[in-house]
């Protein structure tokens, strides 16, 4: 038998199960991408403005760590593109990185490719499929997200280079989340780790943009997203640049499929450990069992968040020397008129912070919703524990952990831009203002937890809420949208700080609404049927 | 003394699906209760809202005196369960499932516990993603069985066990009715809930077909009978306690009374045997005796696809 017989049987089975996801999120990128270009591009209608506004952020640290640079300051595409573009392509590489563990590893674990394993489906059948699922997402991303930027009338080229830079990125971490759930028994485990590659090709690209004159800048080419970038789409439009992401993607599926045709189903290649006959003194209760299933994604999140943090500190005093022209002030004026541009930029990264969190304490509460599909949460509560105790064990585990991730992201940013400047007051304005991010963070976990109470089957409607907000953030002043629509997203309330001015209304407020819906979806919960 | 499960005209439907139709039980103190019925029967659905997991729509259900759905913290200290569905947390080990569960019910006998390890044959060290289905499911019969309750929850408990580990359940379930708890066994086996059951609900669609003792249902002990005879059977079809003949030729099939056993064989035998399989009655021919051979068939097959 081949060990290929069955993928199209498989990738017919894979796109019958996501035949909504994929639809709605490529329309949704593609339609974001190019309406967004269309609005920036709106902004800027003459050279002049458009110079003005390349070299800001040209020089803004915090610009350029989250976007990279603009390489032709006449060019309307770059300027256009430089930011919806690369949070395009990291949309979709997630995207990418989840069908194939989806597809893989997940099924799997849960023995339902057992089931198919029985019936004639070849070895490197679902991997293989998975792979041509994930890579034909990201190919007809690209094409749409292209086609629908030439529609609104961006120069051809460029376009077709971002297209094709969605598609080859895609692809890439496609071959990423291919080779990381032959590593490891759980789906859980191998995304994370696809995550996490994707998310320190950013930081290296980040690093390399934001210190280049520091002479960092080859640090960007260690990084699949930084190789993405280089292809300067609307500047230089160096598609070849994609040959780079594609040998990638080769060389990682080769060793991909080489790890597969040597393991068995259903095993990592990281060996199984054999742990206590019996369980330690503190595992009983829930909250001790709910600690102990996220205890590992706590700790990969912690370190991430000092990391970053320490880098975000350590740029503070490279944005101060940043040159100081009139148009440069009146930048960062517009971006919350507040007075020190060292503040403006750590409140910017400490913002991003917030919705970082956000998706830290989803995914906390969320575990509610997966333990209890899986069938998981039934023989607990057949025990004494009540169901509400059950459920606040992991609220418990999003809310505390939420203030534990911000107050150490603080403290290791306060600290670095602490030395940097000079002075020890700064430490304390940091971690303050990486704390008033969490009302806000903690309403997003409410209405996850609402969602778990009170609408179980529409529990996706948790992260619906969050993109929306983001997005509101991102882009709701480009689309020149009405202040009452852009209050709907609680991180409009959060005071911008350090810098800003510090107010406790909103904070006191929006607490109140996280708690109000908490308790909404707690109640709902111990009304409704479980399971 | 009130009985340990009281089930009235309990009724649940999922959208168009009722789960349960009018479903009644009585369980009594110090008995094993088969709960006996084809897949989808909804005997799943009546154990969870026995455990106030789901909320009945109509009708009354009482458990070890109290309300399943309101007294959940007070009555679940006093019962264990084994779901249907057994998955666990694949991080933990056995034995950390064993205790965890144990503890969060109010205790576990260490004696017990260690006891039940032995003769279940369980290595407690394993990560449970590691553990086969059978595994996973001593995990849950011991974690269940460890406890001192009253009363046993059982979903199906011997999915995926072997033979051997199979005996080894009955001969501790025995022992723990013997020791004065209650036990409610849901299966669709026929020949587990036989051999455990002091008495049996039998239910289907959602509804109690028969309830008594297995000496009051003379027909579980029914005898299916399949033969090959030298010549054609003569008189078979006018005998008294013989049931759906099929004759094919010189091949036999009927399901014989226990007591007309002995003349069946006599009469077989008079004509030649040639080959003789004889089984109990499967579940499906149980029904039968209820419904009638046609509609019964039918609707027998939907639940099982189901
Ligand atoms: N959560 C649910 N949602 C929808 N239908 C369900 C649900 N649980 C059970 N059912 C349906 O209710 C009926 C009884 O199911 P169940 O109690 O699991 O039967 P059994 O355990 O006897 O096999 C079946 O038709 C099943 O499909
Ligand atoms: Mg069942």
């Amino acid at each position: 038998m081949s060990s290929l017989v069955g993928t199209g049987a498989l990738v017919r089975l894979a796109l019958r199960r996501d035949r909504i996801l994929l639809p709605v999120f490529i329309v949704i990128v593609a339609a974001m991408v190019a309406a967004s270009a269309y609005a920036t591009a709106e902004l800027y209608p003459t050279a002049e403005s458009r110079a003005t506004a390349v070299a800001v952020i040209n020089t803004a640290t915090s610009t350029l760590a989250m976007f990279g640079p603009i390489h032709d300051e006449t060019s309307l595409g770059a300027l256009a593109t430089f930011k919806i573009g690369i949070m395009g392509a990291i949309a979709l590489a997630v995207l990418s990185l989840i069908l194939v563990v989806r597809h893989t590893r997940a099924e799997e674990e849960t023995g339902r490719l057992e089931m198919l394993g029985a019936t004639v489906v070849g070895r490197q059948a679902p991997l293989t499929a998975a792979l041509l699922v994930a890579g034909g997402t990201s190919i007809v991303t690209g094409l749409v997200t292209g086609i629908s930027m030439i529609a609104v009338g961006l120069p051809a080229g460029g376009s077709v280079v971002i297209g094709l830079g969605f598609a080859c990125l895609g692809i890439a971490f496609a071959a990423v989340a291919a080779l990381t759930a032959q590593l490891t028994k759980s789906a859980r485990t191998a995304s994370g780790m696809a995550g996490g590659v994707l998310g320190f090709s950013y930081l290296l690209r980040a690093i390399g943009d934001a210190s280049a004159g520091n002479g960092l800048a080859w640090v960007s080419w260690l990084s699949p997203v930084g190789w993405w970038q280089k292809t300067r789409p609307f500047a230089s439009d160096r598609w070849w640049m994609l040959a780079l992401l594609l040998v990638f993607a080769l060389a990682v599926c080769v060793v991909a499929y080489m790890l597969a045709a040597r393991r068995d189903f259903a095993a990592g290649l990281l060996p199984e450990r054999r742990g206590p006959a019996f369980a330690s003194k503190s595992l009983g209760t829930p909250l001790a069992l709910a600690w102990r299933l996220q205890r590992g994604t706590f700790a990969a999140w912690a370190v991430i968040f000092v990391l970053a943090g320490l880098v975000v500190g350590g740029l503070t005093s490279s944005v101060d020397d940043f040159l100081t022209s009139p148009q440069a002030l009146e930048f960062i004026e517009k971006l919350g008129g507040v007075q020190s541009i060292s503040d403006a930029f750590l409140a910017v990264e400490l913002g991003f912070m917030g919705v970082f969190l956000s998706i830290f304490g989803m995914q906390a509460v969320l575990r509610l919703r997966s333990e209890e599909s899986a069938m998981r949460a039934e023989p607990m509560l057949a025990t004494a524990v009540s169901r509400i105790t059950w459920a606040l064990s992991h609220v418990t585990i999003a809310v505390v952990g939420t203030a534990v991730l911000a107050l150490l992201m603080g403290l290791s940013a306060g600290a670095t831009s602490a030395a940097q400047i000079g002075d020890s007051g700064q430490l304390g304005r940091v971690v303050v203002g990486a704390l008033v991010q969490l009302p806000a963070v903690w309403v997003v976990t409410g209405i996850a937890v609402a969602a778990f109470g009170l609408a179980p089957k529409q529990i996706v409607i948790g992260w619906i809420a969050l993109v929306g907000f983001v997005l509101l953030g991102e882009f709701g002043a480009l689309f020149s949208l009405n202040q009452t629509v852009m209050d709907i997203s609680p991180f409009a309330h959060t005071p911008r700080l350090p810098g800003g001015e510090f107010s406790l209304v909103p904070l006191v407020a929006l607490t109140a609404i996280a708690a109000g819906l908490m308790a909404a979806g707690l109640g709902g919960f111990r009304r409704r049927d479980v399971g | 003394m009130e009985a340990a499960i009281t089930i009235e005209k309990l009724s649940k439907s999922f959208g168009s699906t009722k789960a349960l139709d009018e479903l009644d039980l009585e369980v009594r103190v110090g008995e094993i209760h088969g709960l006996l019925g084809p897949n989808g029967a909804g005997k799943s659905t009546c154990l969870r809202v026995l455990l106030g997991l789901l909320r009945a729509d109509a009708g009354t259900a009482r458990l070890l005196g109290g309300d399943p759905w309101r007294d959940v913290e007070q009555l679940h200290r006093r019962l264990a369960y084994v779901p249907g569905d057994v998955t666990l947390w694949p991080t933990l080990t056995g034995g950390e499932v064993i205790d965890l569960l144990g503890r969060l019910r109010g205790g576990l006998n260490e004696k017990r516990r260690a006891d039940l390890l032995k003769r279940f044959d369980l290595d407690p060290t394993k990560k449970a993603r590691a553990y086969s289905k059978g595994n996973r499911q001593k995990v849950a019969l011991i974690a269940a069985l460890s406890s001192d309750v009253e009363l046993l929850l059982l979903d199906e408990p011997t999915a995926g066990l072997d033979p051997l580990m199979d005996a080894v359940f009955r001969e501790v379930i025995t022992e723990l009715r013997d020791q004065g708890r209650t036990t409610l066994l849901a299966s669709h086996i026929l020949s587990e809930v036989e051999a455990l059951a002091d008495r049996v609900s039998i239910i289907r669609d959602g509804r109690t077909v028969d309830v008594g003792s297995l000496a009051d249902m003379r027909h579980l002990a029914r005898v299916s009978i399949s033969a090959d005879l030298v010549g054609a059977p003569d008189g078979l079809t006018t005998m008294p306690g013989v049931h759906n003949l099929k004759v094919d030729g010189t091949h036999v099939e009927f399901i014989a009374d226990p007591d007309s056993l002995d003349k069946v064989l006599m009469t077989l035998s008079s004509v030649g045997v040639t080959s003789l399989k004889s089984q109990p009655p499967s579940l499906e021919e149980l029904f039968m005796r209820h419904y009638g051979e046609d509609g019964a068939t039918t609707r027998v097959e939907e639940a099982v696809t189901r």
